[in-house]
């Protein structure tokens, strides 16, 4: 046991403070026990969410001494035994109350992707895939929707401009589709004009939240970005491709996928530019 | 208060909770043309399905074609311990695999077998390769695929948003009072029909898988509208929850870990899953670790090892061992994976046990054993439903997923939850839209009925003084623990009532501070009187029947008695408003279904029981 000193911000959309509680801390806790306790001892009324306490529900995202959390995943030993532990509910969305954001931006950005179009089954009535064609769709799919890497990307956090991208989230979830076998739809078009795919800047700001360890950037957000300018014509992206003497290796979908790493953002990537 | 003020939202049919039974539920009512709304307690997405882990059930044959509806039937009915409602039970078994093949048509993607197909898991009780999965993480799949399906099907989703109580009209369905979590305010749905997918009420227990929203609602919702519970004694323990550090005690370690190849141990090292076959699964149980380990391998003939026994007879193994003193340093078993399986396998075959052990108890499972123990997981009782149509007693009332009974009899099988969902939630939406048709005239909501019902949820705000709802909740998680566990007498379990009974008068004083407006604590203290309920009518069942049967357990009445065989145990509410127990008896099951259930295993294999259809 031991006595652990919280910061944790109370207040809603009209504003709010940083309120003090100090809670004895048992072996094996993580920040979301601690809230509880908080809640059940000292403040009765404090707001969160949370569902599974294992990482899987995506429910208690939060910013953890400055940086985007899952409160039941974030163990009380991995910081200093005196630090000061400061909490505070995910800044790019609205505050309802406490720790609890008004994340219904997203619930409408995945709605104004188009649905799954299946091809048609086999003869049989089953579909064929195999696991190596299905493996990154997967990786894409583990995603639980905690909404950390759209609370950092600086396009939503720091420019608000939701009304451009579609962040990071919603453009690997259309990765998704666009690399499913199955999928008949052709994502592309969309991707450029209505998602805002050019507003990223890979930063990979967004990778470094996901608490699923889905390489957001660079195994969903750059293979999208090389479709768009391929459909597209981009002279930037030629130059690009010329100075650093790379080809084109993202095959089209229903093949195996082969990655493409870029080290730097190109400059045909940044917003305006393209 | 004045009715005419409050928030007022119609739709024909109203389904509560999102999960794989209500999202399947809605995209059903949808696709019949009516007009559907979800309320749900958690956001979209969040639901308890979220965190099913090994799979879904379904005779699809990709991995074994041997196969069919009928050896998952009898699977079913012998792992429920015939104690499930044979007509759900064969709905089930014959529709799972079509369902799982939709799913795939609305965007799901499993992990595939060599030749490209749909990929199928052993797990304990199925006698093959049954369960359709994705890594460990299926729930999120199944859940994902629906949402993503039905947000383009035209249903209104309403989130964050509970269910209070249901407001009728002559005895019909006419309405659900409501509030919004986020900012306290009532709501009223006019409906014609609703359809309660709200899940288990493993809260009323502290060592539990379940989450939050586990607080037995749609029961208690059901039951004070009228309608009849049943089967409330089943409630499953899994054998395998986490057992340390203590703030994640409970929290499910996935069959598939067993069903991998993983194997328990206990201090000793001694694998003594040997120790506890009981005589009905002898026959097609492995009795040599030799056995056991050709099983896995995939030796011809060689029989299932006895870690994959149903979870009732796991369970009480691993408690009769600790009991016995024999167990890990932490009060558990050892679950080993790492001495079986390599590290690659490991971690492609379960990631997110890989994590979860990882980051909450910091035990690299590719390297050491777990520690594990029983955990309350699943209620097998619930809402009494007709088996076709999924209405309750009461009109325009429906039911689907874990809130509902009989499907799993006394025992579930891992993995038949989730095709459980889909398949009933389908079969209620149909039930829905069936019923809507038929109806006369449209109920009518009455404002006095509706004024009680908000005047009754904002009376812990109101109250000067009270109890601490977060402490009641720990009184009543104290009593259920204790008096009725995973072995029951009817000493605890009288005493559990006499106990129940007292803090149901706490309760009736409880104190919620703060304003409406996101107040987990106002939360509480209205779901205290669901629990209260849910509570009650596992103990009044428990205390009733007398004898051991699956999940449960009577110290003083054990084993099976035949005695126990036909009978039902329905929970009512009595005109005084006192819960009334009811001994029922089961109506015969059609033949062809008691052949094939009660069947010898190479007799149904060759084609000797029953015409196929
Ligand atoms: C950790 C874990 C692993 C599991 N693994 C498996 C597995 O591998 N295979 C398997 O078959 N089964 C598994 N199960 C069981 C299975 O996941 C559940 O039984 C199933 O998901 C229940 O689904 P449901 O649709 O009935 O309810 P849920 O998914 O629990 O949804 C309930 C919904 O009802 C809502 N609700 C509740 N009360 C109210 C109210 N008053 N007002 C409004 N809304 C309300 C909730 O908000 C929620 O949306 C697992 C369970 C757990 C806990
Ligand atoms: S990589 Fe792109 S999407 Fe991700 S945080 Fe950076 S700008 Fe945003
Ligand atoms: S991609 Fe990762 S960070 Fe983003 S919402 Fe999904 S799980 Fe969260
Ligand atoms: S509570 Fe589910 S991710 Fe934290």
């Amino acid at each position: 046991m031991a006595n652990r000193h919280f910061r944790v911000w109370r207040g809603d959309h009209s504003g709010g403070d940083f309120k003090d509680y100090n809670v004895e801390v048992s072996e094996g806790m993580v920040v979301l026990d601690v809230l509880h306790k908080i809640q059940a001892e000292h403040a009765g009324d404090l707001a969160i969410r949370w569902n599974c306490k294992a990482g899987k529900c995506g429910s208690c995202s939060m910013e953890i001494n400055g940086r985007p959390r899952l409160g039941c995943m974030t163990r009380m030993n991995s910081f200093d035994p005196t630090a000061t532990i400061t909490v505070q509910p995910m800044k790019a969305f609205p505050v309802v109350r406490d720790l609890v954001t008004d994340v219904s931006w997203n619930y409408a950005q995945n709605k104004r992707i188009a649905p799954f179009k299946p091809k048609a089954p086999e003869a049989d009535g089953s579909h064929r895939m195999y696991q190596d064609d299905v493996d990154r769709v997967q990786e894409f799919r583990k995603c639980i929707e905690c909404f950390m890497c759209q609370d950092t990307c600086h396009i939503l956090r720091d420019r608000g401009k939701q009304s451009e991208f579609i962040g990071p989230r919603f453009m690997i979830r259309v990765a998704g589709l666009e690399m499913n076998p199955l999928d008949d739809d052709d994502r592309v078009p969309e991707l450029r004009h209505e998602f805002g795919s050019g507003m990223c800047n890979i930063t990979r700001c967004c990778t470094e939240v996901c608490p699923e360890g889905i390489n957001i950037t660079d195994n969903g957000i750059i293979p999208m970005k090389e479709r768009v300018v391929d459909r597209y014509f981009d002279p930037v992206l030629i130059a690009a491709r010329a100075l650093l003497g790379r080809k084109k290796r993202t095959k089209p979908k229903g093949t195996h996928e082969v990655q493409e790493v870029l080290e730097v953002p190109r400059p045909h990537e940044v917003p305006g530019t393209q | 208060m004045d009715v005419n003020e409050i928030q007022t939202i119609e739709h024909d049919v109203l389904i509560v909770g999102a999960g794989g039974a209500g999202l399947r539920a809605a995209i059903e009512c949808s696709a019949q043309g009516l007009s559907t709304g979800v309320i749900s307690k958690s956001l979209l997405g969040k639901a308890h399905t979220v965190m099913a882990e090994g799979g879904m059930a379904a005779a699809m044959g990709n991995v074994s074609p041997r196969d069919n509806w009928k050896v998952h039937f009898r699977d079913t009915m012998r792992g429920g311990k015939f104690q499930n409602v044979w007509r759900m039970a064969e709905l089930h078994a014959k529709q799972a695999p079509d369902r799982v093949r939709e799913l795939e048509e609305w965007g799901a993607v499993f992990d595939r077998t060599k030749s490209g197909l749909i990929n199928q898991r052993n797990f304990g009780g199925h006698r093959y390769p049954r369960l359709a999965h994705v890594g460990d993480r299926t729930g999120l799949e199944l859940i994902r695929s629906l949402q993503d399906h039905g947000v383009h099907q035209g249903i209104d989703f309403h989130m964050e948003c509970t269910g209070l109580e249901i407001l009728k009209d002559a005895g019909r369905v006419a309405g659900l009072a409501a509030y919004w979590r986020d900012t306290g305010r009532f709501v009223l749905f006019k409906t014609k029909a609703i359809v309660l997918a709200t899940g288990g009420g493993g809260r009323c227990w502290r060592v539990t898988s379940n989450s939050w929203e586990y607080t037995g609602d749609g029961l208690a919702i059901a039951y004070n509208a009228g309608a009849t519970l049943m089967d409330l004694e089943f409630t499953q323990f899994h054998p395998t929850g986490m057992v340390w550090p203590p703030s994640v005690r409970g929290i499910l370690v996935t069959e598939g870990v067993r069903g991998d190849g993983g194997i328990l141990k206990n201090t000793k090292g001694d694998r003594f899953m040997f120790d506890y076959v009981p005589e009905r699964f002898a026959a097609e149980t492995a009795d040599t670790e030799k056995e056991a380990n050709d099983w896995l391998a995939g030796v011809e003939g060689a029989r299932r090892p006895p870690e994959l026994l149903t979870r009732d007879v796991v369970a009480r193994a691993i408690t009769a061992e600790l009991k016995a003193g024999r167990g890990s340093p932490h009060g558990g078993a050892f679950l080993d994976i790492a001495s079986r399986r390599d590290a690659d396998f490991i971690k492609r075959k379960l990631p997110s046990m890989y994590h979860q052990f990882k980051e909450l108890a910091e035990v690299d499972i590719t390297k050491d054993p777990m520690e594990v123990g029983p955990t309350l997981h699943y209620f097998m009782g619930g809402i009494k439903v007709e088996a076709d149509s999924q209405m309750t007693s009461v009109p325009g009332l429906f039911a689907c997923g874990e809130c509902s009974a009989g499907m799993h009899g006394a025992n579930r099988l891992g993995g038949n939850s989730l095709s459980d969902l889909i398949v009933f939630g389908r079969l209620s939406g149909l039930g829905a839209a069936q019923y809507i048709r038929g109806l006369g005239n449209t109920p009518q909501v009455d404002g006095e009925q509706t004024r009680m019902a908000f005047r009754k949820a904002t009376a812990p705000l109101n109250r000067e003084d009270g109890h601490n709802p977060y402490v009641l909740h720990d009184e009543l998680q104290d009593i259920m623990g204790a008096k009725v566990g995973i072995v029951r007498n009817e000493q605890d379990l009288t005493s559990a009532l006499d106990d129940l009974a007292s803090l149901k008068r706490k309760v009736k004083t409880v104190k919620a501070h703060g304003a409406s407006q996101y107040n987990p604590g106002w939360h509480e203290a209205l779901s205290m009187d669901s629990m209260m309920i849910t509570a009650e009518a596992v103990t009044k069942c428990a205390l009733s029947r007398q004898e051991s049967r699956g999940a449960h357990t009577r110290v003083d009445y054990e084993g099976e008695r035949e005695d126990w065989l036909p009978y039902k145990n329905e929970i009512t509410r009595g005109a005084d408003g006192e819960m009334v127990l009811t001994k029922v008896k089961r109506p015969e099951p059609p033949k062809l279904l008691k052949d094939i259930a009660y069947s010898n295993i190479d007799d149904l294999e060759a084609g000797k029981v029953g015409a196929d259809n």
